[in-house]
Formats: C-alpha cells, structure tokens, sequence
C-alpha cells in the first residue's frame, strides 16, 4: 500500500505518546533503510528522556536530533525539548528556537512542513495520539507534496483529538491501528 | 504554510539576494528550512500572493523593510532561559570575571535583551557591573529599540523568575523592575553601561579585548560557512581566555575554529579561548 521507496519516515505524537512509541520503536529492524524523525510534545525541561527510554528497547540507534547532522538509515532522532526540530532539502537536520507553534516547541507541523519541501513523495509521514490539533496543517503539506500519511485510528488512540485533527485536514490520509502503523512501516522500508 | 515546489526555492534564491543588494541585509547563508517557514510566515501576513510579488514590493518600497526583518530575525528567548547556563556562568566563570579590574562583555544577537538583562542582574548580584562595560548587538533596529526599552509584558515575568531563582540569584528579580498596566518596567541603571550596537555577524568586523561573549541560539541559523565566520569574529574579539557562551544545542566541535577554544563548562556550552 506504500508507493515506492521512501527517504524518511517523520513521526508526531503528543498525549499517550510514549506508550505508542514503545509500541512502534522497536519493531523497526536493525538497518531499517530510512531515517525516522519523531517529535513528541515534552515539557522544556525533561531533555534526553525519551531517549534514554526508547534506545535500550530498539534495534534501530536512537539519539537526539542536533544541528546540521546528516540523518541517516537506521536512526531516530526525537526532537530536543524546547527546539522545533526541521530537516533541509540535503537531508541534514536544523534546530530553531522560533516562536512556539499551536503552543509547542518542538512541533510537529515545523518538522512535517520541512520534511514534505525535503522529500516530496519520498516520504511518510505518521500522526500518531494526541489532545491537541499539531500536526494537522503538516500533514495536509505532506499529502500535496505527494507523500504518503499515515494517521493512526483515532479509536485506537489514547487521545484521539490529534488524529481527528489530522485526518479532517488530510481526508485522503489511510488510517491504521497500532499493527497497522508497523506494518507500513516495515512495508515502506521494504520488509514483509 | 503548504505548497512546495523548486518554484519556490528559486523565489527564495532571488528574495534574499534582493535584499542583500537593496538593503545590505544577508541572509543568504541562513539555514534555510528556517527562513523558508519564516517567508511563508511574512508573506501570508503581509498579504502577499507569491514571494516573488513580495519581492518586488520590497525592491520599490522601503517602508516593508522592517516589517519583514521582524519575521526574518526575530528570536523569542526569556530571562534566564537554561538557567543552568547562569548557574555555570555565576559559580565557574564569574570567579575568574573577578579578577580583571575593568570588563567587557557582549551579547551578539541581543534580540529584545532578554539575556542582557538577565546578564547585567547576574553580574550585579556578584559585585562586577560597576566595573563592566556591555556591548548588546542584532541587525535588526526595532529588536536594538526594544532592548533599550527594557520592557516586557507581566505574564512572562513567573517565568523569568523561576528562571532566575533556578540560576542561583541571589536577590528577586522584583528588586529590578517595577510593574506598570500589565507590563514590568526593567530598572535603566542595568542599562547604563550598555552600549547598544547595530551590528552583523555576516558583514562586520571584531569588537576588541572581550572578556565573555554570550550568543545563544543565533548560530543554529547560519549554515557552516556562515558559523565559522561568526566564531572566527568572536575568536578575535575576545582577550586570552576570555570566554565564549553558545546555545544549548550549539557547539564548536565541528567549527574550522575549533582549536582555538576548549571546553570550560562542557554541558552548558561555555568555552575559553585559548592564548595565540
């Protein structure tokens, strides 16, 4: 169901992100061929948690995003507290310390925007739980610059107003619970 | 915010280039995911059609200059922001600050003088403004205009001064402004030994013999060239191990300057230049 190879995967979750990531993280393959950029919506001050949460539970590296570095297969990278986190046309990621966006630094409409100019329809781009509407403008870029989006089941979601929010803004979107969300996942990253 | 296409990438190419020849503003070697948000952002409040309709307006029309260098440059920061880093500043840095009979101390990228301010209240809680001279620059003249106000709303002052408490102050930031219809009125005897200064990482030259440079969160913005020319400024404009404070997420371990500093407090980004 995902056209072609892709280049990136970018990941937004907010409310019940952590157990929706604890969820999805580790299912990645070790040399999963794209890198993943995920935001999470964290307080300013709890920097490096999620990190050191998700790292030892992967077989993928996950480490915190920093400026200027090249993203590379087989590598999350969560957005630092308190900086929107984007990513160049050359695949390298920038950090910026602009204003919030719909109350948030990191925000997911910043990295989802930046990604979709990136990497057109090389992308996919996933809106996973959450009790806010972020995410949403993004995913509408994502789908006009032709990339895939991927929403997860606003039934499934441990808080389903971000999902709704997106799925409103990008009604083409497909919807999928959480073992839908692996299985395109391995499947735009070329495993069964 | 939606819409993208290589059309755009070259409406960005000549907008910048634009304003470079017009104004003398360069943004060319700014990270570019920024600026990219930043233009969409000015030009759909501006009301514009396309960036190249904004471009031409900006090349006949003076008076758009400012309000485009308000989406183009300016920082949202807070007093105190990363307290930590003043707390570095206030406990390992300020004891050797101590030792100098006269100082100088800049804040490149001053933005509204958040962190003037909140460096001229650390230094006067230690005991060192009187003897210290501070140099707060930007590019952008209504950022330098409200640094000098030194007025901000009230709601963010809970904020500052948890900041601050966090940061190991030693007074309450009550003692340094006075509240006025909703709005914290910054005392003008932190401001009298502040020189405020239109001044360009991209284009100007050294300040001389500086003892401590603060510039947070304004290299995440240049590309690398552009980062190495700011570092190599700052390399030259501070005396033998002066020292040279970056944003949280910044750091020189990738700078063509690199030698020239080592790592003083490592997690907070302050480095100490090295003798020639």
């Amino acid at each position: 169901m995902i056209p072609g190879p892709i280049r990136a995967v970018v990941v937004g979750a907010s409310a019940g992100a952590v157990e929706a990531l604890l969820t999805i993280l580790p299912q990645l393959p070790d040399g999963y061929p794209a890198p993943v950029l995920v935001v999470v919506h964290v307080p300013p001050d709890r920097d490096h948690a999620l990190v050191a949460l998700m790292d030892p539970r992967c077989r993928v590296r996950v480490k915190e995003a920093e400026d200027k570095e090249l993203a590379e297969p087989g590598t999350v990278y969560f957005a630092p507290a308190d900086y929107h986190l984007l990513v160049e046309t050359e695949g390298t990621l920038a950090l910026s310390s602009d204003e919030l966006v719909n109350y948030s630094r990191p925000a997911i409409d910043v990295l989802f925007e930046s990604a979709a100019h990136a990497f057109g329809p090389d992308l996919l781009a996933i809106v996973l739980t959450g009790a806010n509407e972020d995410g949403a403008e993004g995913l509408l870029a994502v789908c006009q610059a032709g990339g895939t989006a991927l929403v997860q089941d606003p039934a499934s979601a441990m808080a389903a107003t971000m999902p709704q929010a997106a799925l409103r803004a990008c009604p083409s979107a497909q919807i999928a619970d959480m073992d839908g969300i692996v299985a395109a996942l391995r499947a735009a990253g070329g495993a069964a | 915010m939606t819409i993208s296409a290589p059309v755009e990438d070259i409406e960005i190419e000549l907008l910048l280039e634009a304003l470079n020849q017009r104004y003398h503003y360069d943004f060319r070697h700014y990270a570019r995911a920024s600026i990219r948000r930043r233009l969409t952002q000015a030009r759909i409040q501006l009301g514009f059609a396309s960036l190249s309709a904004m471009q031409e307006a900006l090349l006949h029309d003076a008076a758009l200059l400012p309000r485009l260098l308000n989406y183009l440059t300016v920082q949202v920061s807070e007093m105190f922001r990363d307290p930590g880093y003043f707390r570095a500043l206030r406990e390992q840095v300020v004891p050797h600050l101590k030792t100098y009979p006269s100082l100088k101390v800049w804040v490149a990228g001053c933005s509204n003088g958040e962190e003037l301010y909140s460096l001229a209240i650390l230094l006067r809680e230690e005991g060192l403004y009187d003897r210290t001279l501070f140099y707060a620059t930007d590019i952008n003249p209504n950022a330098l205009v409200a640094a000098e106000t030194g007025i901000y709303s009230l709601d963010l002052i809970r904020r500052f001064t948890e900041n601050h408490q966090k940061s190991g102050g030693r007074s309450s930031l009550s003692d340094y402004y006075r509240a006025d219809h909703g709005r914290a009125v910054f005392d003008r005897t932190l401001r009298e030994r502040v020189v405020f200064s239109d001044h360009s990482l991209v284009t100007d030259a050294v300040f001389s013999e500086m003892h401590l440079i603060s510039c947070r969160n304004v290299l995440i913005y240049f590309d690398r060239d552009l980062q190495d020319r700011a570092v190599g400024l700052f390399r030259d404009s501070l005396v033998r191990h002066g020292f040279l404070g970056l944003g949280s997420k910044e750091s020189l371990r990738f700078s063509a300057h690199s030698a020239a500093f080592t790592e003083f407090v490592r997690d907070e980004k302050i480095y100490l230049r090295q003798g020639a």
